[in-house]
This record gives C-alpha cells, sequence and structure tokens, in this order.
C-alpha cells in the first residue's frame, strides 16, 4: 500500500508540473495588469518546437531553451496587439490560442510519430535510495525541482523585491505608477513575456518528458486549467502549487480508482477537476474582500498614458 | 513578378479543370478518410501503409487519395460526398463513427463503392470488414501468462465496445491458458488517441503492480511510460518497436494491404459487391510483430500459438467458457461464432470488474 | 513623431475596413506560407476562398456550416458588446442538443408533428440553463464568467459521452457509442433535395435580422449599445449590471442551444460522442469578425464557413494539410485585432516642442 502511495504522489507531481510552469507564469502576468487567455496556444507553440528542437539536436537542454523561446515569441505577439495596439486583451488572448493551435498542428505534421530520449528522473545516490521519502523527494525529473525553483523565485520576487513591488503596483494602479515615472508598457512586456516563456516551458515539458512525443493538441486544456489555477491561487504563487497537485492529481485518483476496480462511473470522475474548479472559483470569488486585495485592479484594461 | 502572375494563372486554370471533372488520366480513383494523421504510428497509419499498397501494386491503373483528420460527424458526410464529387469510384472510411456518414452519401451517389471499417450496416454499395484482432490479443496473453511476474497486468482500454471488450477477454484466455492466476487491471481511457492521459494510465497501472502493460488506444504513450520503468508492454496497430527497443514484446499488426488491393481489384474488374469482411490471421489480416525481449521458450510457444490460429487449429474462444457471473456461455468443444463475439458485452469469469455501464 | 489620438465617435468607414484590410492580409500571409510549404499560393488561395462558393453543392455546405456558426456568433455578440465574455457556448450548445434530443430519444417511434417544435423549445432551454450557470456565479458570487462558462464545456462534453454511452445507448447499436436515429418527425426538413441545406438554416440566416432590429429599435437593444460603449453612463440610467448579465448570457446560451439541437435533428440525426466541431470557439472569431454587429456576424460566418469547406478540398485537391484552416483563422483575428485601432484611435502627427524629452 506504501508503494502505491508514493508512487501515485510521484505520479502526481509530474501531472502537476506543466500546470506550475504555466500557473506561475500566468501568475505575473496578470500581476502586471494583463490578462493572457492565449496560454493554451502558448504551451502548444512551446511543446512543438521544444521536441522538433530535441529531435534535431538530440540535446533536451535545447528542448527546453526552444520551449521557453518559442512561447516568448509567441506571447509577444500577443503584447504587441495588447500593449502597443491597444487591442481588446480577451479577444487577442484567444486569437493566440487558436493561431497556436493551428500553427503547433501545422509545424508538428512532420513530427508526429517521431520519438526522442525521455528526460530521466534524477538519481542522487544515498539521498534517492531512502525508504519512502527518497523517491518523492529526490527522485524526479529535473524540469520538476526546476517548476519548483521558479515557483519560489516568483514568490520572492512578487513579495519581497522592489522591482516586483513595482510591478504589483502597475498591475494595481497604472496611472499612478505612470505618473511616479515607471514604464508602464515596458514592465507589461516582460511580464507577458515571461508568462510566454513558462508556458512554453510547461508545453514542452508534455512533450520531452511526460510523454517523448508529439501529438496535434496534445495540452488537452492545461492551459485553460492553469488560467483558472491562478483564480484558484488568489494571484498567490504558494497556492498555484497546492492548486496544481490537486489538479493534476484528480486526473491521477480517477484512474488509480478505476484500475483499482471501484465501481464509480468514469465519465463522472472525469468530470471532477472541471467541477472542483467552478466550486474552487465559487468560494474564493465570493470573499470580495480577498479578491480586491489580490486580484490587480487594472486586470484587462489597456493602459493609455494620460499626460 | 509576372512569373508570380503566370504561375497564378496557370494554377487557377488547374484548378478550374480539376473544378469541371477533366480526368487527367483514366485511372481508378480511389479515396481514403482518415480519423488521424498518417503519422500516428497506430490506427491511422496502418490505414495509410493498406493505401500504400494498393498505389505500388496497381499504380499504373489507381492513384488514391486520402483526407485526414475527418472528425466523425456531420463534417465526415461533406468529406466523403466531396470524394465522391470529384470522381473517386472507391471509398474506405476508416472508423465506426463515419457508419451513418457513409450511408448517406451512398445513398447520394449509388454508382460509388464504399467500404466502412468496423461497422455493422451494409447497403448494395456499401461494404464492411473488420479484423479479427482478437486473435492477436489471445497470443498477447499467452506471453503476458508466461512473462508476468507479479500476475497483473494492465489493460488500457478506450470504449466499452464489443470489439475492445472481446480483447479484453480473449487476452485472458490466452493468459489463463498457461498461467490461471494472471489477473488484469482495466483501465478505461475514452479516447482512442490521447497520449498524456495514456501515459497516466500506464503509470497508474503499474503503480498498483502491473508488470506487462496493453492497450486498445492508438499512441505510443504508453508503450514508452513503461519502457522508462522498464516494463514490459505490447505495441498496438503497428509494430512499435523503434519506441521501446527493450521492452516491447510484440504488436498485434494490422495488415490491410492484401484486402485493400483485392477490394480495388475488383472494381477494376467489375466484380465488386457488398460483403461482409472479419479476416483474421489466416487471411493475413492481422500479423504478429517479431518476438522480442522474451526468452527464446516463450517466443516460439507464442509462435506457434499465432500458427495454429491461423491454421485454424486453435480458436481463442473455445468452450468451455463462463461469464462473470458463472453461467456457462460456449459449451464445451465448441467455438464461438462470429454473431457471439460481435455483441459480447461481458466479461469472462476471472475478470472483477464490472463492464462500464 | 506619430501620437494616438482618441475618436470622438467609432469611425464608421474603418468598421468596414478593418475586416477588409485583415482579409486581404490574411491572404497575402497565406500567399507567403504556401509558398514557404511548396504549394501554389494561387491555387491554395482560390480553394480556400472561392472554390466553395463556385457550385451548388459547395454553397449549400458553406451555409449548413455557417448557420450554427451564425447562431451562436449572434448571440455572443450581444454578450461581448456588453462586456460579459461567454467563452462557453460550445458547452451551451451540448446541452440543447441534449435537453433537445431527449423527446426523440424516449418516443423514438413517434410521428406526431408536435415533437419537433418540442425539442427546438427544449432545446433553447437547455441552453438558457447551462449559461444560466455562470450568470448566477458571477451575479451572486462574483465568480469570473470565462473560467466558469469555459468548465461547463468539460462538464457538457463528458455528460454527452455518458449518456450516449449508457442510459441512451441505441440497444440494437451493438455496443458502440450513439443514440437511435431520430425518427422522422423528429428531424428538421431538408429545403432542396440532394442538398443538405435544411430548415434551421433559414433560420440561423433570420435571426441576426431580428436581433438587428432588437438593437436599433427596443429599448433593451439600446440599453446593451450603452452598456458596452460607456458603462458608468449605463448604471446611472438605472441599466442594471446584473440584468445585462443574466439577459446577455441567457440569450447567448438560449442562441447556442437552439443550433445545437438544430443541428442534432438536422445533418447528425442523433446524438454521437462528438457533435461539434468546435463551433462555440469559432463563433468567437465570427463574432469578433463581424465587428459585434449582427449582420456583420452573418457575413463574417458565412467568410469562415467558406475557410472551413475551403480547408477540406485544399485536403483532397492540394494535398494541403487541415491545420491551415486553424492557422487562418487565428492569424485573420490578429490582423482584425490590430486594425481595431484604427476605429477607437486616429493617428496625427505631431511637432516635437523643441527642448523636450
Amino acid at each position: 500500500m506504501t508503494e502505491l502511495i508514493i508512487a501515485s504522489v510521484m505520479t502526481m507531481m509530474t501531472a502537476a508540473t506543466p500546470l506550475i510552469f504555466a500557473a506561475t507564469g500566468e501568475l505575473v502576468c496578470e500581476k502586471s495588469g494583463v490578462l493572457n487567455l492565449g496560454v493554451e496556444g502558448m504551451m502548444l507553440i512551446g511543446a512543438v518546437f521544444g521536441f522538433a528542437a530535441v529531435s534535431i539536436t538530440g540535446q533536451p537542454l535545447i528542448g527546453v531553451v526552444a520551449g521557453i523561446t518559442a512561447g516568448a515569441l509567441a506571447s509577444l505577439i500577443f503584447g504587441v496587439l495588447t500593449l502597443s495596439l491597444l487591442s481588446n486583451q480577451v479577444a487577442t488572448g484567444l486569437a493566440l490560442t487558436i493561431f497556436g493551435t493551428g500553427l503547433s498542428a501545422l509545424f508538428g505534421l512532420e513530427y508526429v510519430g517521431k520519438t526522442i530520449e525521455q528526460i530521466e528522473p534524477i538519481h542522487i545516490p544515498l539521498l534517492t535510495d531512502l525508504p519512502i521519502i527518497g523517491r518523492i523527494l529526490f527522485g524526479h525529473d529535473p524540469l520538476v525541482y526546476f517548476a519548483i525553483v521558479i515557483l519560489l523565485i516568483t514568490a520572492w520576487f512578487l513579495g519581497r523585491s522592489r522591482w516586483g513591488m513595482v510591478l504589483r503596483a502597475v498591475g494595481d494602479s497604472d496611472q499612478s505608477a505612470h505618473a511616479i515615472g515607471y514604464r508602464v508598457i515596458l514592465i507589461r512586456y516582460a511580464a507577458v513575456a515571461f508568462g510566454g516563456a513558462m508556458a512554453g516551458l510547461g508545453g514542452a515539458y508534455l512533450s520531452l518528458a511526460y510523454t517523448p512525443l508529439w501529438a496535434e493538441n496534445m495540452t488537452a486544456g492545461r492551459g485553460w486549467i492553469a488560467l483558472a489555477l491562478v483564480v484558484f491561487a488568489s494571484w498567490r504563487p504558494g497556492r498555484v502549487l497546492f492548486g496544481a497537485v490537486l489538479f493534476g492529481g484528480i486526473t491521477i485518483l480517477q484512474l488509480n480508482a478505476q484500475a483499482a476496480g471501484l465501481g464509480i462511473p468514469a465519465s463522472y470522475m472525469s468530470m471532477l477537476p472541471y467541477i472542483a474548479t467552478i466550486v474552487v472559483l465559487v468560494l474564493i470569488s465570493r470573499d470580495s474582500t480577498r479578491i480586491r486585495l489580490n486580484a490587480p485592479a487594472c486586470l484587462g484594461r489597456s493602459f493609455r498614458a494620460e499626460r | 513578378m509576372r512569373n508570380l502572375l503566370r504561375r497564378t494563372a496557370l494554377a487557377l486554370a488547374s484548378a478550374l479543370m480539376l473544378a469541371s471533372g477533366a480526368a487527367s488520366a483514366d485511372k481508378l480513383k480511389v479515396g481514403f478518410i482518415y480519423i488521424g494523421p498518417p503519422g500516428d504510428f497506430g490506427w491511422t497509419y496502418a490505414h495509410d501503409q493498406g493505401r500504400l499498397q494498393i498505389e505500388k501494386e496497381l499504380g499504373d491503373r489507381v492513384e488514391t487519395t486520402y483526407v485526414e483528420n475527418v472528425p466523425e460527424g456531420p463534417d465526415a458526410e461533406r468529406a466523403i460526398a466531396k470524394l465522391a464529387e470529384t470522381g473517386h469510384e472507391l471509398i474506405f472510411t476508416t472508423s465506426f463513427g463515419y457508419m451513418e456518414p457513409t450511408l448517406k452519401v451512398a445513398k447520394r451517389f449509388p454508382n460509388v463503392k464504399f467500404e466502412h471499417a468496423t461497422g455493422y450496416q451494409r447497403a448494395d454499395n456499401v461494404a464492411t470488414y473488420n479484423a479479427k484482432f482478437y486473435e492477436g490479443r489471445y497470443v498477447q496473453g499467452v506471453i503476458a501468462g508466461k512473462m508476468s511476474k507479479t500476475n497483473t497486468v494492465g489493460y488500457i482500454a478506450s470504449f466499452p465496445i464489443p470489439e475492445v471488450i472481446m480483447g479484453i477477454n480473449s487476452f485472458l484466455l490466452g493468459a489463463h491458458s498457461v498461467n490461471p492466476n494472471i489477473k488484469v487491471k482495466i483501465v478505461w481511457a475514452y479516447t482512442w488517441f490521447d497520449p498524456p492521459k495514456e501515459a497516466d494510465a500506464a503509470k497508474v497501472l503499474m503503480d498498483q503492480g502491473a508488470d506487462i502493460i496493453t492497450q486498445h488506444t492508438d499512441s505510443t504513450a504508453a508503450l514508452q511510460a513503461a519502457a522508462e520503468r522498464g516494463v514490459m508492454a505490447f505495441g498496438q496497430a503497428s509494430d512499435m518497436i523503434k519506441f521501446a527497443p527493450k521492452t516491447q514484446l510484440t504488436s498485434i499488426i494490422d495488415e490491410w494491404g492484401p484486402y485493400y488491393v483485392e477490394r480495388t481489384k475488383e472494381v477494376l474488374d467489375g466484380t465488386w459487391k457488398s460483403t461482409d469482411t472479419w479476416h483474421g490471421m489466416s487471411d493475413g489480416l492481422v500479423v504478429m510483430a517479431p518476438y522480442t525481449n522474451m526468452p527464446a521458450d516463450v517466443a516460439a510457444l507464442a509462435a506457434k500459438t499465432a500458427e495454429d490460429i491461423r491454421t485454424g487449429k486453435l480458436h481463442p474462444f473455445t468452450g468451455p467458457i463462463y461469464n462473470q457471473d458463472g453461467e456457462l456461455v460456449l459449451e464445451a468443444g465448441k467455438t464461438a461464432d462470429d454473431g457471439m463475439l460481435a455483441g459480447m458485452m461481458y466479461y469472462i469469469k476471472g475478470i472483477d470488474d464490472k463492464v462500464p455501464n | 513623431m506619430f501620437r494616438l489620438e482618441a475618436r470622438a465617435a467609432s469611425s464608421a468607414s474603418a468598421a468596414w475596413l478593418s475586416p477588409l484590410l485583415a482579409l486581404t492580409l490574411t491572404a497575402i500571409t497565406g500567399a507567403i506560407i504556401f509558398l514557404a510549404m511548396g504549394k501554389a499560393p494561387g491555387l491554395a488561395l482560390y480553394l480556400y476562398f472561392v472554390e466553395p462558393l463556385t457550385s451548388w453543392s459547395g454553397l449549400s455546405e458553406v451555409m449548413v456550416k455557417a448557420g450554427p456558426l451564425i447562431l451562436i456568433g449572434t448571440g455572443l455578440s450581444l454578450g461581448f458588446r456588453a462586456g460579459v465574455w461567454n467563452i462557453g457556448a460550445e458547452g451551451q450548445f451540448i446541452a440543447g442538443a441534449l435537453l433537445g434530443s431527449a423527446p426523440a430519444i424516449y418516443f423514438y417511434q413517434s410521428a406526431n408533428p408536435l415533437i419537433l417544435p418540442l425539442m427546438v423549445m427544449l432545446g433553447i432551454l437547455g441552453g438558457m440553463v447551462w449559461a444560466a450557470i455562470p450568470a448566477l456565479l458571477k451575479t451572486r458570487f462574483n465568480a469570473n464568467e470565462i473560467l466558469v462558462s469555459l468548465m461547463l464545456v468539460y462538464v457538457a462534453e463528458l455528460l454527452l459521452i455518458h449518456l450516449v454511452q449508457g442510459a441512451w445507448r441505441n440497444p440494437q447499436g451493438w455496443g458502440f457509442p450513439g443514440t437511435r436515429m431520430f425518427p422522422d418527425a423528429a428531424l428538421l426538413p431538408m429545403l432542396f433535395s440532394g442538398y443538405r441545406v435544411h430548415l434551421g438554416t433559414l433560420i440561423a440566416l433570420a435571426i441576426p435580422f431580428i436581433v438587428w432590429f432588437v438593437l436599433k429599435r427596443t429599448s433593451f437593444g439600446f440599453h446593451i449599445r450603452v452598456f458596452g460603449s460607456a458603462p458608468l453612463a449605463a448604471r446611472h440610467a438605472g441599466i442594471g449590471q446584473q440584468r445585462m448579465i443574466w439577459t446577455t448570457l441567457l440569450i447567448g446560451g438560449g442562441l447556442a442551444g437552439l443550433a445545437g439541437v438544430m443541428e442534432a435533428t438536422s445533418t447528425i440525426g442523433q446524438l454521437v460522442p462528438k457533435i461539434s466541431p468546435g463551433y462555440g470557439f469559432t463563433a468567437i472569431i465570427v463574432a469578433f469578425l463581424g465587428r459585434l454587429h449582427p449582420v456583420g456576424v452573418l457575413l463574417a460566418g458565412i467568410t469562415i464557413a467558406v475557410t472551413y469547406i475551403g480547408g477540406e478540398g485544399a485536403q483532397i485537391s492540394a494535398g494541403l494539410p487541415k491545420a491551415v484552416t486553424g492557422l487562418f483563422q487565428g492569424i485573420i483575428l490578429f490582423y482584425l485585432l490590430a486594425f481595431d485601432l484604427l476605429t477607437r484611435y486616429r493617428i496625427t502627427r505631431v511637432a516635437t516642442p523643441a527642448g523636450a524629452s
């Protein structure tokens, strides 16, 4: 039984990792006041370009870099449209998702059916071999640890650093930040690019480590769950980890219940993550004080300097 | 610039010619509707290999077209009709969900011949065909029975339809024939193709103690997830050995080529008739990939089992067979007929789960 | 040096110009992509944008495909104008199809002429109920309607699969997922024999004009227009935000549900695990391409439908992959959003004062 629990926790962690990347990136983006709904598209772009890079060069590291870069570049299309051309953020984000899905499918055509070297889990002598906690703490592939590191850095950045504070100010009150002298548009560009980079990395994780292959639409809605996660976490990085494990985990739990022969209808269990998201959304949204304290006040609004 | 204009004009002209149906040659046009991409290395890949076989053997008299990623439903009807409108005389629709659309289009184009894979409704110009994949599953079961140390096999199933359920039953019958203690853990993925989900299913099954994984879904993800942990697994629809060189035991290969070539020839000769074909190993429609990563005696046993099925000496569903409730569904010595298998919605004895719904 | 100056009123000419510019630039970008892929750009563009309109069957298919897009797009455009972001139209489409099909499934031998109107009513109701959930959660608990409506899409899809595989499955269907075919009395009549254009298509073409009338001539329509452009003023004038959220979501849901039940009672004729190729999401593009104006949505729906049909034709005639269609749609929207700027702002030249930074 302990074996099963350990193994399930391991699997839940890997399932959570792409969500952690994408949600952390979107969190920073939204904290600066920009709502980017194109996460699904950016994840797919990161997945296909990361896979292609490893397929061509054979180097997983280059694949990771490619995924990050591709995601960031895709997000900049969104950035230019919404920040410099002042287009509607919701519509532009949706366009990015549709565009990203189509572009990744097209570009990925020649990579369907190919395979690459999977990114292997690490093995630290002594530590990984510790009973029970050994594999849970020290037996994942490197990107899982990287995700947690990114999360911690983001938490520190937003909460304790000067530029993090500036970013939050830009998201809460862009006109005031501008009046003080901060370059609102530039800061938002950086936040958008970070969001894109992380979404791309989340997607690349899927095609490089989770299942070393490329298939159209392989993110299967994870980008949208990441968006929900940010709200679920009340825009606080620490909660993102909890939420990601929860949502990544529900799918695993559902499959486990089936394999164990518990007679719960599979389709009902498959609905759970989505219903859970709605329930959570309701629970946290009704506490409007908490929302006000954490939600960036300028979220979704275009910024035009009033001189 | 002028060159571009000229090329565009030429292109437009040829497009107009296409639209007006002017034939480029007198070749017979054969069309294919695919549910996925030929590169999926699974179900659609196998069909495409069959298509390529037609071109190889009859290329001087036949040309082929395919439309990929056609969703089941109203879009399918349009795609099939488009093939019929553009001069294709033989059209293969390669997924169950194309059944109603195929029948509808067949009514509108009585001179076009349709072949619907895995369906159960025919018409004067609609034939159905399927392969006895369950024969391959039996062989897989025999191998699993010999190779499993934990006596637990993980089965990633797609949808609770007779096709899949008879596969599970056949697998178990094969396993029990060499190892009565084998148990099967089943997970329903409710998809034919979703790599991350298939990988998840494989991981979960392995977490729960399965040391052999088999699947009725189409991607290589489960095989690869198993390979990552060094767990043996079976490939599906095509030989997936290059995705798991050290852990693939064998794979059921869908060999549509011979059937496709035969039917195309019949259209060329004018002898095509609507039939229902359910062929297996004996007709070469189901072939096993080389037996790898197992001891020589197991490989020999597997090969012999397959050969016995091929020659008709052995039928996977030979009585006595009991269902889950303990009732005798097939008497001793009798073999199941096609009808019993085609409607099989129950598990045989030895499976503890219930069939969903 | 250039400066953006807000216009006092949206430029009407730019409102027409931006979609045209967007389409033109998309065509040019498309030509470049095709060249890069080694395909003749002129032929490809012709196949995508023109060829579907050159034959009666092509036109019929375009209209059939455009119908749901126009219906849903019109409903969404009302909400978008009011700042209510219904992203879950896909789920409302399915919910409408589910509730609307119930009579046909339970009274599958009925010949009662009243069954079809009943189904249509239930379809609208089903879509409204599904949209009421995000409406309720937003007005009562301030939950973001984008995420709620989106999550409900997945729930609706899973519910559909669950029903057509379980309680509503055709008992004579050999266990395959899918309901019985609907009785003739429960099917929308076709308009011309040999073509798939049906009564629902006509309704879909009429709805934008009805909505246009409502927008221009009724106080409700006035409220929507004001609410979108000047929410504070609207609130002062006593237009409740809550009422606006409820009405726009219910209308959007109702129209999506109508599209769903009409699709089930026409081109599909039953319920199957997948009844929408993404109409609910494509309709969002249609709404924006149509500048959120009902007649614009009508034209945009037809345009997007043309690219779908053209995309299929391009697969058959020129070997172009299906993914290009999705790419095109994204590019159209990008260009459109970029030019959106011109309708709201004017670019003026400003002399830089000497000595200023």
